[in-house]
């Protein structure tokens, strides 16, 4: 089923993953992927990448045939759906760049675990048109790469003092080791977190407060 | 029997479940097989020139390799059938004469299994060359033992006498101790000790320097042509 892409709700549908209902900083999913790989912001927009692959084919797949899965099987088959692509990026990757393949190494296997893209198939994709059901599994994938590239640049500037694996600072840099063990994945995820809420929280805030004026004008 | 009725047309019979699921496995198997099908070609292809790139690493001065197994007490030239055990590369120069031996090495890293290739002239009993063919190491920490050039510089010139050491990091005096990496300490060990174990165990399989298997052409060409895996005639058969 085509849709226009000029369809404002269509845009909507995407631009909702990107902040609004973005899965890691507002629905907190995808943690496993979300702190393993980004350590350095190559290796969490690799990660970002395949998981985009993934969800947007899944959720193609799961719409389009959502009429013909039985509702007492369709975790099951949500699953063997999603683990057949992550099959297929898999040796993907591994063909074609074998280095980073080399990097991610058990994680890519793991996308199938990843609650993300089964949460979109059971919330979303199985209740919507195929071209909502993309839509919506590019605008979440784009918000799971945001959210990984902001944590992968942040701890591999501070942790390696370098991105993309450029040095930034010269040798007189003592990189921050923590910022590329487990630790400095959560320390900076919780950073991020407590600045998406503020932002939100001061939002919301100064929408009431216009929403005040506007009555006590009227 | 109304009620029973109802539940037959909400609930498809388990027949319909599992052919339902059936199906997509099916479906998936084929998309699966043929990825793997189509990809192999390549990631053989990959690990053949990752390992091929490799040996010409660790051993400067060499033009062409062969691959070499001890079998039966004495090291040939690896017939095609052999088992990748007990097998490693024996690199020569331009006219043919032999340098030194690639030796493969694994074990236990920081986090899943090391393997390394080592560069080893048995005429100088000197280690010159380290190749870490595949890690899990720490990205930023423990993956320093192959992307800090001063740690790997180490093995450019290494004496396997009486024993490799890793010492903390600065403070090599000998030429067989190496420096050590700051905040990556286990990884580093761990090439070390996979290094001294692989040099254990073939310490006496390898022939007395200058009998070394002699270089055969097939797999000269084999090698200029870009087929590492190409093993070259059958070693006689005894």
């Amino acid at each position: 089923m085509a849709i226009n892409i000029k369809d404002p709700s269509a845009i909507q549908e995407m631009m909702k993953g990107l902040w609004r209902d973005n899965p890691v900083f507002v629905q907190v999913l995808g943690m496993c992927p979300m702190l393993a790989v980004t350590n350095s912001a190559i290796n969490a927009l690799a990660m970002g990448i395949a998981t985009l692959f993934v969800l947007v084919g899944s959720s193609a797949l799961v719409s389009a045939f959502k009429n013909l899965i039985p509702k007492q099987v369709r975790i099951s088959l949500y699953i063997v759906i999603i683990a057949t692509f992550v099959t297929v990026i898999d040796y993907t990757l591994l063909a074609l760049v074998p280095a980073i393949h080399k990097e991610l190494g058990a994680f890519i296997p793991l996308i199938v675990a990843n609650c993300m893209i089964l949460g979109r198939q059971e919330a979303f994709a199985a209740k919507h048109s195929v071209g909502f059901a993309v839509m919506d599994a590019i605008g979440m994938s784009a918000g799971f790469v945001i959210a990984l590239f902001a944590l992968g640049s942040v701890r591999e500037i501070l942790g390696n003092g370098s991105l993309f694996g450029i040095d930034l600072f010269g040798a007189g840099f003592e990189p921050w080791v923590i910022m590329i063990l487990p630790p400095g994945g959560f320390i900076t995820l919780g950073l991020i977190l407590l600045f998406f809420n503020w932002v939100t929280e001061r939002k919301a805030r100064f929408l009431e407060q216009v929403v005040a004026a506007e009555q006590a004008r009227g | 029997m109304t009620t029973e009725q109802q539940s037959l047309e909400q609930e498809p019979s388990s027949t319909k479940l599992a052919l339902s699921l059936a199906f997509a496995g099916l479906i998936s198997g084929i998309i699966i097989i043929s990825i793997f099908e189509a990809t192999l070609p390549t990631i053989t292809a990959n690990k053949a020139r990752e390992l091929r790139e490799a040996v010409f690493k660790v051993l400067p001065n060499v033009t062409s390799m062969q691959k070499l197994q001890f079998d039966n007490g004495k090291l040939r030239v690896r017939s095609e059938k052999g088992a990748d055990e007990d097998t490693i590369y024996g690199g020569y120069g331009s006219q043919g004469q032999f340098v030194g031996y690639a030796v493969e090495g694994a074990g236990p890293g920081f986090q899943d299994t090391i393997r390394v290739l080592y560069g080893y002239l048995p005429e100088q009993r000197k280690i010159v060359g380290m190749e870490i063919l595949e890690s899990r190491e720490t990205p930023g920490l423990g993956d320093k033992i192959f992307k800090d050039m001063a740690f790997v510089a180490n093995f450019a010139d290494l004496s396997v006498d009486p024993k490799i050491k890793a010492v903390k990091k600065g403070t090599k005096s000998a030429p067989y101790e190496i420096d050590s990496i700051t905040g990556a300490t286990i990884s580093a060990k761990a090439v070390v000790r996979i290094i001294n174990e692989a040099r254990a165990h073939w310490e006496d399989r390898l022939p007395a320097p200058g009998n070394e298997p002699k270089l055969e052409l097939v797999s000269k060409k084999a090698a200029d042509e870009g087929k590492g895996d190409t093993s070259p005639t059958p070693a006689p058969g005894n």
